[in-house]
């Protein structure tokens, strides 16, 4: 159950972000001056996010019969704390050939380039790896309930935001509140990708101080 | 460095802007013209009514070499940042960028350690912009949602075509030519956008060559100036169309779209008609899938004995007003007109952007009036010309100097430095400041203003 909890949790966090769309679709609705606006932008801007996670999720479901579990963890381990580090070093980048003028396409497409960068997959292949989510046999559906946990939390999340900023708010609580959620992401990512190697480590060996010893070993290390 | 919080300068929409606390400080590029060359430098003024040297230069940035001409300035990132498709809103408005019209080379001056005593952290030179972008003479920047977008004037060698290159706001690296497709777009002058419908508009004044040894008659006489207004597709980087105001329309150059990005249109001045020496604006607008144009203010020349008209002018007896520039406030509703050649600051109520009314007026300087400022009994020349409104929209600022070669052509006496401040009206009309009248450095002249944490041409917006 924590695994759908975690799926749906993570959804949430994309959804809180203004950079991940909710932000779009108030900006969407501001412009033409319609609050249906705003409930339009929203499909296309879940669908770009769910594309771009659904990637990470396939890889992992693919990859998984093919490679042994352990080695299938250290990777998304090391890609986790690769792919936040990379993001802390380089910042953000936010050049995308998609402006104010955007259409579902536009809209859908720029979800899915904002989500890719962020890296907003990633985190769910730990979980997908952790978590015993599905039966042996139902990949491809476990698969896709995955996505969808994750996507229909985001869009909920993401739907209510922009609607109580478009319909009471307003957007000066931009300027207090929208605190660097992109730093936390990055700091989650190193994070839970050390945990990874941790719970790898916990479970080959079984014990603390062998955990320790196999994460050593797993790093290279001759302890 | 990326902040926790956003800016506290950044705000979504212009209405928020116009809340911001006032202005204490302005920074003001500085000529030096002295015979004996000198460097020019950044003035910082100061701003604060209850502070014992309010209206006075508290110091001044030498740049390291000699022969900038400081003219336009920066900031690094500004409101834009808070745009929905390019968010990155955890970045500091922190440094200005100076680019040397006459030099191209550009300055990075940081005003965070000390806000009263910038410092040149970076200097790009001009070999960096010409290799990257083909570009050189480097003259307005706005900071965009993707990254600082600069005009400039010409290629290396002086000839054009000028156009648009592109910089880091965080790492200042020189990132290239910004146009895919220029379509007929040759001159370069100012360039701006209506974020709101992905549009970018530029106009026109000359290449580097037609320029940089003063105004050349023949060239004027023959229409040669820039007089076309272009808009482009923001995102495709192509050009869509272009307006030929006519060929007497000599010298299309500050744009000033509305700061609301929902309302597509924008006011441009013309320095000069060679019909009959007016000056005009042209309001812009959208027209069904298209641009349109047309002219909504004109200002007609004055009369004068040619005693004491410069040579250049002489046989025209009459003085042209010359608009060389114009600012919007925050809210649309007033456009501030600068005549650098009467020495006329004018106020239009532009809330119907077709149907201006003039509500504001005050002489200062002029090649025939030499207007005084009330406080002092000397006669003054130059002319009100760089424009500046602070974000709340109560304060104007401007100063009195055009451009080195161009200041002796008009002003042949040399133009000495000024600057003024009015307080507005809240219905339109306003007053002159007379406690504030800075006293510039011998051999300086005073040219673009910026007001601390940004100012009414500083910030562009994504929402309403």
């Amino acid at each position: 159950m924590w695994g759908w909890a975690a799926l749906a949790g993570l959804g949430a966090f994309h959804g809180v972000n203004p950079a991940m769309g909710w932000l779009f679709a108030v900006a969407r609705g501001l412009q033409s001056g319609e609050r249906a606006a705003v409930l339009r932008a929203l499909g296309p801007i879940a669908l770009g996010h769910a594309v771009s996670v659904a990637l990470v999720v396939a890889l992992v479901i693919a990859l998984r019969g093919e490679i042994d579990p352990i080695t299938m963890q250290v990777a998304a381990a090391l890609g986790l704390i690769g792919f936040g580090a990379l993001r802390l070093v380089r910042g953000a980048r936010h050049r995308f050939r998609v402006g104010m003028v955007a259409g579902f396409r536009d809209l859908a497409l720029w979800s899915f380039l904002m989500a890719t960068a962020h890296g907003a997959g990633l985190m769910l292949a730990p979980v997908l790896l952790a978590a015993p989510l599905y039966a042996p046999g139902w990949a491809v559906w476990g698969g896709l309930l995955a996505v969808g946990a994750h996507s229909v939390a985001m869009l909920a999340v993401m739907a209510l935001i922009a609607l109580i900023v478009f319909d009471r708010v307003g957007l000066a609580i931009l300027r207090r509140g929208w605190i660097n959620l992109d730093l936390l992401w990055s700091g989650a990512l190193i994070g839970v990708g050390a945990l990874l190697l941790l719970f790898v480590a916990g479970a080959h060996v079984g014990t603390p101080n062998g955990a320790l010893a196999a994460l050593l070993r797993l790093c290279g290390g001759h302890a | 460095m990326a902040t926790w919080k956003p800016d506290p300068t950044f705000y979504p929409s212009p209405r928020l802007a116009m809340q911001a606390p006032a202005e204490r400080l302005a920074y003001v590029a500085m000529l030096n013209v002295e015979a004996q060359p000198k460097p020019d430098a950044m003035g910082v003024v100061d701003l604060d009514p209850s502070s014992a040297t309010y209206g006075k230069v508290l110091g001044r940035v030498d740049m390291p070499g000699v022969g900038d001409e400081l003219h336009h300035f920066g900031w690094n990132a500004c409101s834009s940042a808070l745009c929905p498709y390019a968010p990155h809103p955890h970045i500091e408005r922190r440094y200005l960028l100076v680019p040397g019209l006459r030099s191209s080379r550009m300055y990075v001056l940081d005003v965070k350690p000390d806000p009263r005593k910038p410092q040149i952290v970076r200097t790009i030179e001009p070999e960096e912009i010409a290799s990257r972008t083909g570009y050189s003479r480097p003259h307005t920047l706005h900071c965009g949602p993707e990254g600082i977008y600069v005009s400039a004037l010409g290629a290396p060698n002086g000839d054009g075509p000028g156009g648009i290159f592109l910089m880091d706001h965080e790492s200042f690296d020189v990132l290239g030519r910004w146009e895919m497709d220029r379509g007929p777009q040759f001159l370069a002058y100012d360039l701006w956008w209506h974020l709101g419908y992905d549009t970018m508009v530029t106009s026109e004044w000359g290449t580097p060559n037609m320029i940089e040894s003063g105004i050349v008659p023949e060239l004027l006489l023959g229409g040669k100036y820039g007089h076309h207004i272009h808009f482009w597709d923001l995102k495709r980087r192509r050009h869509t169309q272009a307006i030929d105001l006519g060929a007497e329309q000599q010298m299309v150059l500050e744009l000033r779209p509305a700061h609301d990005p929902t309302k597509a249109y924008g006011f441009v001045g013309v320095v000069v008609s060679l019909k009959d020496l007016s000056a005009s604006i042209w309001t812009w607008h959208r027209d069904g899938d298209a641009w349109a144009i047309r002219k909504t203010i004109e200002i007609p020349a004055e009369p004068a004995d040619p005693d004491q008209l410069p040579p250049l002018l002489k046989g025209f007896k009459a003085v042209p007003p010359l608009v060389t520039d114009i600012a919007l406030s925050l809210d649309d509703r007033f456009l501030y007109v600068s005549c650098w050649g009467t020495g006329e600051m004018r106020q239009y109520d532009v809330s119907d952007p077709f149907n201006p009314r003039l509500v504001g007026s005050v002489r200062l300087g002029g090649i025939v009036a030499q207007a005084k400022h009330p406080a002092s009994d000397l006669p003054l020349n130059g002319g009100p010309q760089m424009v500046e409104v602070s974000r709340d929209g109560k304060r104007v600022y401007f100063t009195n100097s055009l451009y080195r070669a161009w200041d002796e052509q008009f002003y042949p006496e040399g133009v000495r430095g000024w600057m003024a401040k009015l307080d507005v009206k809240p219905e339109g009309g306003f007053t002159v400041d007379k406690k504030f009248f800075p006293e510039f450095d011998a051999g300086f002249r005073p040219h673009q203003v910026r007001l601390e944490g940004g100012d009414a041409s500083s910030d562009s917006y994504c929402y309403p």
